[in-house]
């Protein structure tokens, strides 16, 4: 047994059972941008080592819902519960350390930082993160370009080295919004690969996500969300039967 | 003697090193300016008052509590930056969620503050503080007279500023205020403490203008004022500069140093004001500065 799997099990060991069974646990979310109330009461769970996605149209609060696990919204209330703890009332930057990572939808990349320094930038969270050397070689071109300027990347690029930078942080929950968002075929079928790599890993992660033909395979469990809510909760199993209805709900 | 364009070449030498001088302090300023204007989105008009506190702090320091120059050089900036982190932390973050204009006008109330208080106890007329032993006195290099003490400011706040470019450019620290400046939020959701690094980086702008002060202090008269007449070449330096860049704030401060010292030796009459012409012709030819980004 390496030393990772060991502080894992040792965690496991040290928490109640509830708790080492699940990552995250919102419940009546609601959260809000100023006047406007953008979640209305949101409630899902994750467990440790599944991928779901949220599924929806445009602003029916799949961001938000991140946002305000991240603490990145206005205001919030209801309950997020990560790994066992109640996360409301932390400040946002004691959040990620909780062993989150989070991929914004626009990709967040550093203009003013290199490749390299882009990759480096985010504190580590926990001491069993990727090394670089890992990280390059499931990203080589990001190796190739590591001098050069963060946004002078290809939007593929620039997705990969926005996915590789919360990987090396050793974060054990993933957050990401729309990361095959306007990317070619290839480079959507290398994030599915890495996915599926991150979950044999035994990664948690939430996936926001439009493409849902790149979801689908790749997803434990899907929640449908409407008007800042969980309207709906499908299973990988009950996914062939509820196809058609699911289309209808997201208008595909 | 040798002439150049009609003025000999000892005169135009000298006012070079004068105007290098002069360059070097507005390179040490506009650099804290840009500094603090990159995170905190305040343009900070307290900084030529922390100026003067710096120069004031090394005279008093000496006066009181015998502190050397040598000793103020390193000391006064740590205390002067550390009432700098106060100030942010319980005054400028209470207004950081308005619009920034409302950090402007804080800083300025507290620049007339600092500078009446002071007016009020010392005066106008300024005190002076003299240069150790060992700056003073001057060398001939053969073409020119060199003082000392020029020399010095002008190795001292070359120094200063190259180590912030490297502490900006080529740290890790750096790279976080540089990714900060970009975007800081998403630093936040990476675990960065955001409010923690606005403090120091407040501190650091206004540690430098300490700095800037102790270094000034042997050069012009002690005075409560002395930073209000500097601060408006500065802000004109840093709309000629850009707020973007490091680098080109101490470009950007240097050579606006060298042309008035230029225009003194061949246009006496314009030298308070070409800086200002300079920063005409550049509003109207490139708007964001000769360094900043456009918009």
């Amino acid at each position: 047994m390496n030393t990772a799997e060991a502080q894992a099990t040792h965690s496991h060991l040290g928490a109640p059972e509830a708790q080492s069974l699940e990552m995250l646990r919102v419940q009546d979310l609601h959260a809000f941008y100023g006047e406007s109330h953008i979640l209305h009461g949101v409630n899902f769970d994750v467990k440790r080592g599944e991928l779901v996605t949220l599924l929806g149209r445009n602003g029916a609060g799949r961001s938000t819902t991140l946002k305000s696990i991240m603490n990145m919204v206005g205001r919030r209330s209801g309950s997020i519960v990560i790994n066992g703890n109640e996360t409301l009332r932390m400040k946002p930057h004691h959040i990620p350390r909780l062993g989150i990572g989070y991929c914004p939808e626009e990709r967040g990349i550093f203009a003013s930082l290199d490749v390299h320094e882009n990759l480096l930038l985010p504190p580590t969270v926990r001491s069993d993160g990727m090394s670089l050397d890992e990280i390059y070689a499931m990203f080589p071109n990001l190796y190739e370009r590591r001098k050069s300027p963060g946004t002078r990347l290809s939007g593929g690029e620039q997705q990969m080295l926005a996915m590789a930078r919360i990987l090396r942080t050793g974060a054990r929950l993933l957050l990401l919004d729309e990361i095959t968002e306007g990317l070619a075929p290839v480079i959507v079928q290398k994030l599915g690969e890495v996915l599926e790599q991150l979950k044999a890993r035994g990664m948690t992660i939430v996936l926001v996500e439009q493409n849902f033909r790149f979801a689908a395979p790749l997803a434990d469990r899907h929640f449908v969300m409407e008007h800042g809510q969980i309207v709906e909760e499908i299973s990988a199993a009950e996914l062939p039967s509820r196809r058609e209805h699911l289309n209808s709900m997201l208008g595909v | 003697m040798m002439m150049i364009f009609g003025v000999p070449m000892a005169v135009l030498m000298g006012q070079l090193t004068l105007g290098l001088v002069n360059g070097a302090f507005y390179a040490l300023l506009s650099l804290g300016l840009a500094v603090i204007f990159g995170l905190l989105k305040i343009v900070n008009f307290a900084h030529g008052a922390q100026y003067m506190l710096g120069a004031f702090a090394a005279l008093l320091g000496f006066r009181y509590l015998g502190i050397n120059y040598w000793l103020a050089l390193i000391l006064v900036p740590l205390v002067v930056g550390c009432f700098g982190m106060l100030m942010e932390r319980f005054l400028l973050r209470r207004i950081a969620h308005l619009d920034h204009l409302y950090g402007l006008l804080l800083t300025f109330g507290l620049a007339l503050i600092f500078e009446g208080t002071l007016v009020n106890i010392f005066g106008v007329s300024g005190a002076r503080y003299s240069a150790p032993e060992a700056l003073q006195g001057g060398m001939n290099l053969g073409f020119m007279f060199l003082p000392v003490y020029r020399g010095w400011v002008l190795v001292a706040a070359l120094a200063m500023c190259f180590f912030t470019w490297f502490m900006i450019e080529r740290t890790r620290l750096g790279a976080y205020l540089r990714a900060g400046t970009e975007n800081s939020q998403l630093m936040q959701a990476f675990g960065v403490n955001v409010p923690l690094l606005i403090t120091l980086t407040y501190g650091f702008g206004v540690g430098l203008a300490a700095f800037a002060g102790v270094l000034a202090a042997p050069l012009y008269p002690v005075s409560p004022t002395m930073g209000s007449s500097l601060l408006i070449v500065v802000f004109a330096v840093v709309v000629i500069g850009g707020m973007g860049s490091i680098l080109g704030a101490i470009i950007t401060g240097l050579s606006m140093g060298i042309i008035e010292g230029l225009t003194k030796v061949y246009y006496p009459e314009a030298a308070n004001t070409v800086i200002f012409l300079v920063m005409i012709l550049v509003l109207l030819l490139r708007p964001a500065g000769l360094f900043g980004k456009e918009a």
